[in-house]
């Protein structure tokens, strides 16, 4: 029966998921003709939370949105709160905050390089790939204290210097990594089961990128030339001056496939160690925060008023937090994420059409999903099972704009 | 209680109930290379009907909870739950949320408990033997 169409339902525990989340595809023999994803899984309401705690609370609230993105959660959250409250971040302190977050982008990318790895039955790459990765685990360990959570960003500036005896460390990693990057560009990049099975695999075209607002390497792979860090710079991304990076660095017309994207997360990688090597080169000496006391800091936070938008270029992607403070109260009256995955989920449906079930699973990694930074609304009408719809949605946030521009207020 | 699964090779479970990446990424971490637990013979596998053991990280969100409760069910006896990680212990920073119904003791039975945010691999490799050596003192016990 080759026109009978069949629903598979994948998750929210599946072993080729490595978090909560539910696909319901419809297939035909082979081939996928339709999906509907159901997130939310991993909601843990921790914009509510938020709201009930003071902002030192929040910050560490804010790391374990994700345990892979914990530095680009607090940073984003530190410069929306350095925004709404006026803080300055003295210079020195911006640049260890880059450090520490590219840091982190080598560590993402490599952990998304070996998931991959598995996800087409390569283990041997899994294991090499993750073999390798624990040098910058052992660095950010040396320089933080713990390798995931790292607890560096706070308001005003970070919790720890880079000293001139840690200098020589990364510098070791950056070289430990510059002699491996060709060899794992060669093993991902050059090779023919790979190319096989990525090359033409969860094509993203680069108008449906654009239509769908895909962020980060997804939509760098479609060759958008889309980077926070170059379009709307932050910290000292300004002066660093960092080129979104696109297939075409490799030499290749973007095609938007699984190969793309794996282009240009280990292209990534090596710009990310030029970014480390020059903020060594070119950090000043001085302050690392401006409040060394937290009482100091948080006698101001309370008497701040305003509200702050905070961006930063995650490992997945655009990242913001939005906090509004108000005079008096020590907890944000509103805090609001948006995850990078929560804007590139919607680019799997184009990514799964007419693909085959085998593939399911490394099309699923290819955007380099992250169901616990994304899982952050869900909205559940009590009174009946309705789920509510984007159509409703709108209109409630249409109707909320006139109130407001009427001079109504926020309901 | 037969024992004979624990003598042999553990093979483990892993199931994320709403945890935050930071024990999941520790698990798998756990397994390559530089700590490489599958020198004891410990390997993860895709089912709960094929595991000794199952590693829960996380707290327990609403929608995870029966599903967690069925995938205890699943897992054949004799077997160990082994939590890892705060907040799957205590719930941890997420203990009032609206939508944590954790923490995983308060679902399922639990042999032993990881703490850490998130704990080192090492860690966790000590909790999986913990919580087997408990069970087989316990069905040393019952037998005598």
């Amino acid at each position: 029966m080759p026109d009978q169409v069949y629903e598979i339902p994948i998750g929210p525990i599946h072993p080729a998921l490595k978090e909560p989340i539910r696909f319901t595809f419809k297939v035909e023999g082979e081939r996928i003709r339709g999906v509907d994803i159901r997130p939310g899984f991993a909601h843990r309401g921790i914009e509510y939370m938020g709201m009930k705690r003071n902002l030192i609370q929040v910050l560490y609230l804010s790391e374990r949105i994700c345990g892979i993105c914990s530095i680009s959660h607090p940073i984003t959250l530190t410069l929306a709160v350095e925004r709404a409250a006026g803080i300055e971040v003295p210079p020195r302190a911006q640049y260890l905050r880059v450090i520490f977050a590219e840091l982190e982008r080598v560590h993402s990318h490599l952990l998304w390089a070996g998931v991959a790895a598995h996800e087409l039955g390569f283990d041997t790459l899994l294991h090499l790939t993750w073999k390798v990765r624990e040098k910058v685990l052992d660095l950010l360990e040396e320089l933080s204290g713990n390798r995931i959570d790292y607890a560096i960003p706070i308001y005003g500036g970070v919790r720890r210097d880079i000293t001139p005896e840690q200098v020589p460390q990364v510098e070791a990693m950056i070289r430990y990594y510059r002699g491996l990057l060709d060899e794992l560009l060669d093993a991902f990049l050059r090779d023919p089961s790979v190319e096989a099975r990525t090359r033409g695999v969860g094509v993203l075209a680069p108008e449906e990128a654009d239509s769908l607002c895909a962020v980060g390497p997804t939509a760098r792979a479609s060759g958008l030339a889309k980077d926070v860090r170059q379009d709307r710079p932050y910290l000292v991304y300004g002066d660093l001056g960092v080129k979104a990076i696109t297939p075409r660095e490799w030499g290749l017309e973007p095609r938007g496939d699984v190969y793309d994207k794996a282009v240009v997360r280990l292209l990534e990688v090596g710009q990310s160690l030029d970014l480390i090597e020059r903020c060594l080169v070119e950090m000043p000496e001085g302050e690392i925060t401006s409040f060394p006391k937290i009482p100091a800091l948080l006698a101001y936070l309370k008497k701040a008023d305003g509200e702050g938008l905070g961006w930063h270029e995650a490992p997945r992607g655009e990242v913001i937090h939005y906090i509004r403070l108000e005079a008096g109260v020590e907890e944000p009256v509103v805090w609001k994420v948006k995850a990078p995955t929560y804007s590139n989920l919607m680019s799997w449906v184009p990514m799964f059409v007419d693909q085959e079930i085998a593939d399911i699973p490394i099309i699923a990694a290819s955007i380099d999903p992250c169901m616990c930074c994304m899982d952050r609304v869900h909205m559940v009408d009590a009174s009946s099972e309705a789920m509510v719809q984007k159509e409703e949605l709108l209109r409630l946030s249409r109707a909320k704009t006139e109130r407001i521009c009427r001079g109504g207020g926020p309901a | 209680m037969g024992l004979s699964s624990f003598k042999r090779a553990l093979w483990v479970f892993h199931i994320a109930t709403g945890s935050c990446n930071g024990c999941d990424i520790e698990i798998v971490a756990a397994l390559t290379p530089r700590y490489d637990v599958e020198r004891f013979g410990i390997k993860l596998v895709g089912s709960p009907r094929h595991a000794d053991v199952l590693l829960v990280t996380g707290p327990v969100t609403r929608p995870m909870a029966e599903r967690l409760k069925r995938v205890y069910e699943q897992t054949p006896d004799p077997k160990a739950v082994v939590v890892v990680g705060g907040c799957g212990a205590t719930s941890g920073v997420f203990y009032d949320s609206y939508n944590v119904v954790g923490p995983v003791d308060a679902i399922v039975p639990v042999a032993a408990y990881v703490p850490g945010c998130p704990p080192r691999p090492e860690a966790i490799i000590h909790g999986v033997v913990t919580a087997v050596a408990k069970i087989e003192a316990a069905a040393a016990g019952e037998k005598r």
